[in-house]
């Protein structure tokens, strides 16, 4: 049984080998001025792991949830990806990586967003609103409120988009009917087909009056 | 039942977790955060039959933080797999495909690698470098063309008497000497749970011998005993943890390849690995509702008796594994009628195998029958509302039983009431709004109300709250809800002092959540938890009160957590206080249910009706779905809010099915060419109108203590065939193969 594809890993060579061939390609590519025998340095002190890193990440400024983060990403980190996997908040939903079915709506700059169609690095700066970030300590949001009210869900996995995209729905003036409401609803799917009890949520969040 | 009875069940009590879904508290498979978390990307196959040549795993090594690439290759042999090496022959009905198991591939999108990276990044970079070069074999994928190929299921081989077998009740096929007779065939196109959440798994060895699997499964317990089987390891050392599961239908009910992909794979780079599939790969691996055709030969007289129904079917199925389902059943038991027949065919194609998706079978079984009876009730120019309860059945005919309850007649008064089929013309094509042309339809469905064994453990705390456990899942109906609801009725305890933990499978055995049997399963275990426990109390009671001594449960009143003498209702004391007497911490109560014989002398169904008024604009081809009335003989209602919502999700589903679904294959290829949201259609919001439940909510206290009969099904079966009745009372046009997309309107 061949297990090369793991036991080289394990034992750190090919890693090695592939590190020094990035930092001569990086080198050459970027203009980094390393001289081979300084790579070569780096990589038995796994310096270069380091050293990609921060060739690899660049940095990113957001205020999520009214957190300042300083944060180094990679380019092609989505900004669905940064919440989720290293920021850890897990309340945006990936359904399916194309913005098709809006389970990862969050709010950059109060506006409606598909998190896995928005690269982190094009947010730098921007004021990024999860789910998480809704309730005021205990007191929840008035939609989240009004979901709970009207069973706008069944098993939650789409509900974090839904009611970040129910908000802006309201801000953007897109409620005043159960019509409109349903047509500039579209983008979120519910596949086990909460549908009006969305829609009744919406109204009666539009129609309280209340700011969102 | 005592005077908690309305308050608590039937409440619409908003759900006990929903303050955790609204604020993304709520945890999913991929998002537990292990320490030395590592990401897995499944590389999948590109060829839909031979043989793995090579597997080039250079360039994705060489790629930053790749840890390891595993292919058949150089994966660690699963023990439990050992064992059938070299089977003398194949087990019966096949078996689930093996991750890197060997070379052979067996459809297209089948697992062949996994590429494990530090980050997710890294490891879906690296998996796009991952080469494989195949041997290939020419492959059948087209259901049409390989019909005649059809065999009879290998379990039926085994077991004539299964009741997938031929089947037959005075002539099989006695409908062709009837007054009017329809011969008709329908075809149902392969449809994909796609549940909103990717199937997911997070699996962590915490010692060579010990496994935890944070996985989406619709069964912890099934679930730890596959994987304990497949690692050869006791049961009790392999977790299962599935809090939330966001969404199935049926595609967790089956251990996927990618689960134990992901399970080889941790202990291989010995850290906790979690791998969610991408949208594409959800339609290549975790099963479907199969492609199904059907034939239907009916028959009635001149009166509008049905005199005979021969119901033939084939559905798709794997080559390496047999999938069946019940698509027949309905056919024998929902009509009365002299002659009845059904033959079940499977045809195995090189594609991966289906699974049960919500309502299987009879779904896909309802949309022919329901069908048919349409289109024989307008052939003899009768009400299709009318056909039905002419032939309706006071008995079950199949199992010559009478029926458990069933109130299908009043479901269907209610529902011609509310969706307003006086304003129906008996002729298509008869009302017009504007341009629109509309039609009202019906479609009947039903689903057996089966109960399973299950146990629920109960703690009563010092505080006086209540903490109830079970494996079972809740993948969106809200059975946790229903459970603190059935537990605060049958203890006495107001339900905000209960809380209900499941999705683990350290907790109490309970079965898959499937087959709209969780509340009268593990329902009837709380309620047997909570007997136990009031007896238990009931015992400790005298020493804190002698007016206690020597009574039975029955006459003591259990409320708001004080006994009290039903007689002598001051006379009461508190459970705390029972607990403190007796410098207790807590009372722990384990309590086990299973469905008694009685039950077995009655045929046990939930039935629904679902009407439908649709637009259709002549011109376009387009439908609208513009009301839908649906209304179910499901017994005791727990939630109406929860259960409303089901039916509502069933009839969103059956949507779907009767305009938008349809899994596209290239057959050239094997492989699907519907593979996302963009063209695989699912009802959105704009597809789905108001709906309008009503629950005839009466209880049916032969399947189980509550006297529920079980909703989630039903809730999609019949509900395809209504919109496609309505289709044809609005525009004349019969369509037969699903989904009724516009091009086959103009």
């Amino acid at each position: 049984m061949d297990k090369s594809n793991l036991k080289n890993q394990q034992s750190g060579e090919p890693r090695n080998e592939s590190r020094r061939g990035f930092l001569k390609q990086s080198a050459v590519l970027t203009g980094v001025a390393l001289t081979p025998a300084v790579a070569l340095k780096a990589a038995e002190n796994q310096w270069d792991e380091k050293l990609a890193e921060a060739l690899e990440k660049i940095p990113l400024k957001l205020e999520v949830n009214g957190v300042s983060k300083s944060l180094m990403v990679e380019p092609r980190v989505t900004l669905l990806d940064l919440l989720r996997e290293q920021l850890h908040l897990t309340g945006t939903k990936k359904g399916c990586d194309y913005g098709q079915c809006g389970a990862c709506t969050v709010h950059v700059n109060g506006n409606r967003v598909l998190s896995c169609l928005t690269l982190a690095v094009m947010q730098d700066g921007q004021k990024i609103t999860t789910i998480e970030g809704l309730a005021e300590g205990e007191k929840l949001h008035p939609m989240q409120d009004a979901f709970l009210k009207h069973d706008g869900f069944q098993c939650g996995y789409c509900t974090p988009g839904q009611i970040m995209s129910a908000i802006a729905c309201i801000r953007e003036g897109h409620a005043d009917s159960a019509e409109e409401i349903r047509e500039y609803m579209s983008g979120n799917i519910c596949r086990c087909g909460a549908y009006p009890n969305i829609v009744d949520a919406i109204v009666e969040v539009k129609n309280g009056g209340k700011k969102v | 039942m005592n005077r908690f009875f309305d308050k608590v069940i039937g409440d619409p009590m908003n759900r006990v977790d929903g303050k955790l879904k609204v604020t993304g508290a709520a945890r999913y498979s991929a998002e537990y955060q292990l320490p030395n978390i590592s990401y897995g990307v499944i590389v999948s196959s590109t060829i839909a039959k031979g043989r793995i040549r090579s597997v080039d795993a250079k360039a994705a090594l060489r790629s930053p933080g790749v840890i390891a690439v595993i292919s058949h290759e150089n994966a660690i042999r699963v023990p439990g797999w050992a064992d059938n090496e070299h089977p003398t022959e194949p087990p019966t009905g096949g078996r689930p495909l093996r991750a890197f198991h060997n070379n052979r591939v067996y459809s297209n999108g089948q697992p062949i690698a996994i590429v494990v990276a530090d980050t997710y990044e890294r490891a879906r970079h690296a998996a796009m470098l991952v080469k494989i070069e195949y041997d290939t074999d020419k492959h059948e994928t087209n259901f049409e063309a390989n019909k005649g190929k059809a065999v009879v299921p290998a379990v039926v081989k085994k077991n004539p008497k299964s009741g997938l077998a031929d089947y037959e009740r005075g002539q099989a096929e006695g409908y062709k000497t009837a007054a009017v007779k329809l011969e008709l065939e329908y075809v149902h196109p392969t449809e994909v749970h796609n549940p909103m959440e990717l199937q997911a798994i997070t699996a962590h060895w915490e010692a060579d011998d010990k496994l935890i699997v944070y996985d989406k499964v619709q069964g912890t317990k099934p679930t730890q005993q596959a994987f304990a089987n497949e690692w050869k390891i006791p049961v009790q050392n392999v977790k299962v943890i599935s809090e939330f599961v966001g969404g199935a239908f049926g595609n967790g009910l089956h251990n996927w390849p990618h689960e134990t992909a992901a399970i080889i794979a941790a202990k291989m780079v010995k850290r906790p690995v979690k791998l969610m599939l991408t949208r594409e790969q959800m339609f290549f691996m975790v099963g479907y509702r199969p492609y199904t055709w059907q034939k239907i030969g009916i028959g009635a007289d001149k009166d509008g008796k049905l005199t005979g129904i021969y119901h033939e079917a084939i559905g798709q199925t794997s080559s390496y594994e047999e999938f069946t389902e019940s698509t027949l059943q309905q056919t024998r038991m929902m009509y009365t009628s002299p002659n009845i027949g059904t033959k079940y065919r499977l045809l195995p194609l090189d594609v991966s195998t289906p699974i049960w998706m919500r309502g299987p079978g009879e779904a896909t079984g309802a949309f022919a029958l329901e069908s048919a009876m349409d289109e024989i009730a307008f052939a003899l120019n009768i009400d299709p509302v009318q056909f039905r309860l002419m032939n309706h059945t006071d008995t079950d005919p199949d199992k010559n039983l009478p029926w458990s309850t069933k109130y299908l007649k009043e479901c269907i008064q209610v529902g011609a009431e509310k969706i307003g089929w006086s304003k129906r013309s008996l002729k298509p094509a008869g009302v017009r709004s504007g341009e629109w042309l509309v039609g009202y339809g019906m479609g009947v469905g039903t689903f057996g109300a089966h109960r399973g064994a299950a146990a629920v453990r109960a703690k009563l705390l010092a505080n006086g709250t209540v903490v109830f456990q079970s494996a079972v899942t809740d993948i969106g109906p809200g059975t946790g809800t229903a459970m603190v609801q059935i537990a605060s009725e049958h203890l006495g305890v107001s339900p905000d002092k209960i809380t209900f933990q499941l999705g683990n499978s350290d907790f109490p055995q309970a079965p898959n959540q499937g087959g709209s049997a969780t509340v009268a399963t593990v329902g009837s275990a709380v309620v047997a938890t909570c007997k136990a426990m009031k007896e238990k109390l009931l015992g400790m009671a005298p020493a804190a009160d002698k007016r206690f001594a020597g009574l039975k449960v029955e006459d003591v009143t259990f409320d708001k957590g004080y006994l009290s003498l039903s007689r002598s209702p001051s006379v009461k004391v508190a459970f705390t206080d029972l607990l403190k007497k007796q410098n207790l911490s807590e009372l722990d109560v384990l309590q086990d249910s299973k469905p008694n014989q009685e039950a077995n002398k009655y045929s046990k169904y939930s039935f629904s009706v679902h009407f439908a008024e649709v637009h259709v604009h002549p011109a376009t081809g387009q439908v609208r779905v513009k009301k839908v009335v649906t209304c179910a003989d499901a017994g005791t209602i727990v939630n109406k809010k929860t259960a409303a919502n089901q039916m509502i999700g069933g009839v969103t589903g059956g949507i779907g099915m009767a305009l938008q679904e349809e899994a596209v294959m290239d057959h050239r290829f094997g492989r699907y060419v519907t593979k996302d949201f963009g063209d695989y259609h699912v009802p959105v919001h704009a597809d789905v109108p108001p709906i309008e439940v009503y629950f005839v909510n009466k209880p049916d206290y032969i399947v189980d203590p509550m006297g529920t009969k079980g909703l989630g099904e039903i809730a999609i079966i019949g509900v395809a065939p209504a919109i496609t009745n309505a289709i044809f009372n609005a525009t004349g046009k019969r369509i037969r193969e699903l989904p009724v997309t516009p091009d086959k309107l103009i």
